[in-house]
């Protein structure tokens, strides 16, 4: 029995206008274009098209355009073509179906249900364009008070304070693994954080040695597979990140296949070429809380205690008393990753329904740190499905001190998110190993542009926070009252512990 | 007053919103005088006020009880004072208790005001300070009691204030047969937060009093923070914000002035990386750890305790504060008119730069003016 899958879309190309220049054929990594020499014509296997908008892009003549194929199965809220295709799938090759980017379900987003507030006539808003207007953001633990004593008149400081990480803007770039996407992509995410004073995170598949020299802003991170862990990785980075889960994936490890493990990346990752990469699904060294307090403190003593460990967890129901824990065992940043949050491969099921709204996880986790009067223990950084500047400032006045973007970032580079990370063939050449793909993005200009991206979304923080009347951005951290909810329940709003609007 | 915060900030707002005046007058050896000229000067910025607050703080107001505790308290009815007497008696030995002296004045629905000259006596925990335990004592008497207030619990000093202008209530309150070495004013503009006595300036924790022009940005953060060290913002007020500030790093935490002003209106990034480098190491070390009582936004404000009166704003400045000194005697005032009403000539005026701290110190003729690490950088 043969299974008809309708293809998702429909590739059309205007003959008239097309030159035969065979760029879209030389673009596109799954092979939909193809030149037919007999015709001399540029034809379609609208089977393959992902919609990622490559050949739209190059079209020199645009000549092509994508649609939604209008073949479907009878119309149904609940048999959805969605739904009837993974099921056939399923029922062809029994295996469990894979996809690429973050959730794409309607879960309420409740960045789109909060609202800021502006200064009008009682106090004054603040021009950015002409007063000093501050986001600098220090993460890592920070003490209860400080000792201060008088020597000769002076006022002299005795407390020594945990090493902090220096942000010039509250944005850092997410976990993007060493093989999930290339070395020119690691590249431009650690020259572009360098640039703008902020950090990248290495992701889970290590740090290759010719990108050591952007050490001093990268966070190192530590997963369940332990790829590319040494003592030499610890040290080239300036916070090192224990990853107990991600959003997109929240109870399993991540995956690498064996065909993106290449030579170098191998080599990064200290394992044979072309094995696959699969992390285990919980630290094995973690069982319990006590464990996590015994590879903090590893990681700490390994290092000196010269760099703020942080952990990372998927957002998930009782962030707030994991997250609790995780601050009583040593840990100096939390990372929160929301449902939202993205990957490079997942299993679409667990992506689709496992995991909490970043949203209400700040809130929860905030609230709760701080009525157990430890928030200044430890900083909170929030990931997953942060879109725009407009979601940064509402994620740190819910009480986050910064915010990881992957998505957003690949999106700067060129990324359309088609959500087909996982085959490696990312026609825009981001996640993928392929070198001939892979070359496609050019750490000069991938890094300008995410150095523009991170300038503007900054500018535009300044901006709403010159409107509310606040000048530095430590008083916007955990500042709920410039908050107000639309069309959302009380408890709801209970639980991001804002009010309605109007009220 | 079962539910303070509904009195003092009726709609649930997020806080008080509200324009002032300010004045503080202190004679830096410790001098007594009267009330004529701080009335005086503070009636002179009238149009700065609605005539919905006024009030006095007045130090080295009681030598005769200096070791007591003076509590001033307001009572909306018979019932509230018989409570608050058991509670009081209970929990302290009243040396003294009198009738607060009121004549008629131009003032709005006042209430009944008492005053009680009180020693923690044998019932204080012996673990805990006294101070500790009449602040304790002061917000359940605050919150539990019913319809009282305890507006004023300081040693050999004491707050008046109520609805009305502060003309009138100096007039009500007859300030005219009282002296002090520190007089702090404040006439207020609510814009929602009409007819509640206590909810006037200045608010007062033991000695420690601010009378407060502003509106804090960051309140929302301030508040939560405090929270964490087991303050309760019950009123809803960003006054009280930074009266718990003050007594958090001043008394708990036996930070000096100089640092205090540091956190609650710290200097740039770009000012502190400039200073020399051990400065800069406190500086930055102050904003990491204090961030979030940074106070942002709108504010100028007078603070007094026993022997220092200090005047601040916020970093840029969004609110008026100037200074003068004549003789003995320091003037902070939202305008410069009123100072040179009561002082037309001044030996020294100045307009205090943002965020920078005008100290006043008993016996100490030298009032501090900025920290000289950031000085000429501003």
């Amino acid at each position: 029995m043969k299974s008809y899958l309708p293809t998702e879309y429909m590739v059309e190309r205007d003959q008239e206008r097309c030159i035969r220049c065979k760029v879209c054929v030389n673009q596109c990594t799954y092979e939909t274009h193809y030149y037919d020499p007999e015709d001399d014509t540029v034809r379609s296997k609208d089977e393959n098209c992902t919609n990622c908008q490559r050949c739209v892009t190059f079209c020199p003549t645009h000549a092509i355009t994508i649609s939604k194929n209008p073949t479907a199965y009878r119309e149904n809220f609940n048999w959805t073509l969605e739904v009837i295709k993974d099921i056939k799938k399923q029922a062809e090759t029994g295996g469990v179906l894979l996809t690429g980017m973050g959730c794409d379900k309607p879960y309420l987003t409740y960045w789109d249900r909060l609202l800021l507030n502006a200064s009008q006539v009682t106090n004054p808003s603040i021009d950015p364009l002409r007063e000093p207007m501050e986001i600098r953001t220090y993460l890592g633990a920070k003490p209860d008070r400080l000792e201060m004593e008088l020597e000769n008149g002076d006022v002299v400081l005795k407390t020594e304070l945990a090493p902090q990480l220096c942000l010039e803007t509250p944005i850092m770039f997410s976990a993007l693994s060493y093989g999930a996407v290339s070395l020119n992509v690691h590249e431009s995410l650690a020259r572009a954080a360098t640039q703008f004073g902020t950090f990248f995170n290495t992701g889970e598949g290590g740090l290759d040695p010719r990108l050591y020299k952007y050490g001093s802003h990268a966070i190192v991170q530590v997963a369940s597979g332990r790829f590319g862990v040494h003592p030499k990785y610890l040290d080239a980075g300036a916070a090192i990140e224990i990853k107990i889960g991600q959003g997109a994936k929240p109870g399993i490890g991540g995956h690498l296949p064996g065909e993106k493990v290449s030579e170098d990346i191998a080599r990064t990752r200290m394992i044979p070429i072309g094995t696959d990469a699969l992390s285990p699904a919980p630290q094995h060294d973690i069982y319990s809380i006590e464990d996590l307090r015994q590879l903090i403190y590893a990681l700490k003593e390994a290092t000196d205690y010269t760099k703020p460990v942080s952990v990372k967890i998927a957002a998930v129901h009782n962030s707030a008393a994991i997250a609790s824990g995780m601050v009583r065992a040593g840990a100096d940043i939390i990372a929160l990753d929301g449902v939202r949050g993205a990957t490079g491969a997942a299993p679409k099921v667990i992506r689709d329904n496992v995991g909490i709204p970043i949203e209400l996880a700040i809130a929860s986790v905030d609230q709760r740190l701080r009525e157990e009067g430890i928030r200044n223990k430890a900083s909170i950084v929030a990931a997953g499905g942060i879109r725009s500047s407009g979601d940064v400032v509402k994620a740190i006045a819910l009480g986050a001190d910064a915010v990881y973007i992957a998505t957003a970032a690949l999106v700067s580079m060129g990324c359309t998110v088609c959500q087909k990370c996982h085959t490696g063939k990312c026609p825009w050449g981001i996640a993928t190993t392929d070198p001939w793909i892979a070359k496609r993005i050019n750490p000069d200009i991938a890094s300008e542009r995410l150095v523009n991206l991170l300038r503007g979304w900054s500018l535009e923080i300044k901006d709403m926070m010159g409107g509310m009347g606040i000048n530095a951005i430590e008083s916007l951290r955990g500042n709920r009252l410039h908050l107000r909810g639309v069309g959302l329940t009380d408890t709801e709003l209970r639980i991001l512990g804002v009010k309605m609007a109007g009220d | 007053m079962k539910d303070l915060s509904r009195v003092n900030n009726p709609f649930n707002d997020d806080k008080d919103f509200a324009g002032c005046s300010i004045f503080g007058m202190m004679n830096l050896e410790g001098k007594r005088f009267s009330s004529r000229d701080p009335v005086k000067a503070i009636s002179n910025m009238h149009e700065r006020g609605n005539g919905l607050g006024g009030g006095f703080a007045v130090y080295g107001l009681y030598p005769e009880h200096a070791d007591d505790y003076a509590f001033h308290i307001m009572y909306l009815g018979k019932e509230a004072k018989d409570k608050t007497d058991r509670l009081l008696n209970d929990s302290f030995d009243v040396v003294h208790e009198e009738e607060i002296p009121t004549r008629e004045a131009d003032v709005w629905n006042p209430p009944f005001v008492w005053r009680y000259f009180i020693q923690p006596g044998k019932r204080k925990p012996e673990n805990q300070t006294a101070d500790d335990y009449v602040t304790e004592k002061v917000m359940r008497i605050n919150t539990e009691t019913g319809k009282a207030f305890v507006f004023s619990s300081g040693k050999n000093m004491g707050v008046f204030k109520g609805v009305g202008f502060p003309e009138d209530i100096a007039d009500f309150f007859c300030l005219d047969e009282y002296e002090g070495y520190i007089w702090t004013c404040h006439g207020r503009f609510p814009t929602n937060t009409p007819g509640w006595w206590g909810g006037a300036h200045p608010f007062n924790i033991l000695d420690w009093t601010v009378v407060h022009n502003g509106e804090l940005s960051s309140y929302g953060i301030n508040r939560r923070y405090l929270e964490m060290y087991g303050y309760k913002c019950t009123m809803q007020t960003d006054t009280e914000v930074l009266a718990y500030a003050f007594d958090l790093l001043m008394r708990r935490q036996h930070l000096p002035m100089e640092i205090v002003s540091q956190i609650l209106a710290p200097p740039f990034w770009t000012e502190i990386e400039a200073s020399e480098s051990k400065q800069s190491r406190t500086l930055r070390a102050l904003r990491q750890t204090y961030g979030s009582l940074l106070m942002n936004g709108p504010f100028s404000v007078v603070v007094a305790h026993q022997g220092e009166m200090i005047g601040l704003t916020d970093r840029i400045k969004l609110r008026p504060l100037s200074a003068g000194t004549r003789g003995d005697f320091l003037y902070l005032s939202s305008e410069e008119a009123a100072m040179r009403l009561v002082s037309p000539v001044l030996d020294k005026y100045w307009n205090p730069r943002g965020g920078e701290p005008v100290i006043g110190r008993i016996g100490s003729r030298k009032v501090i003016e900025v920290l000289a690490s950031v000085e000429g950088q501003r």
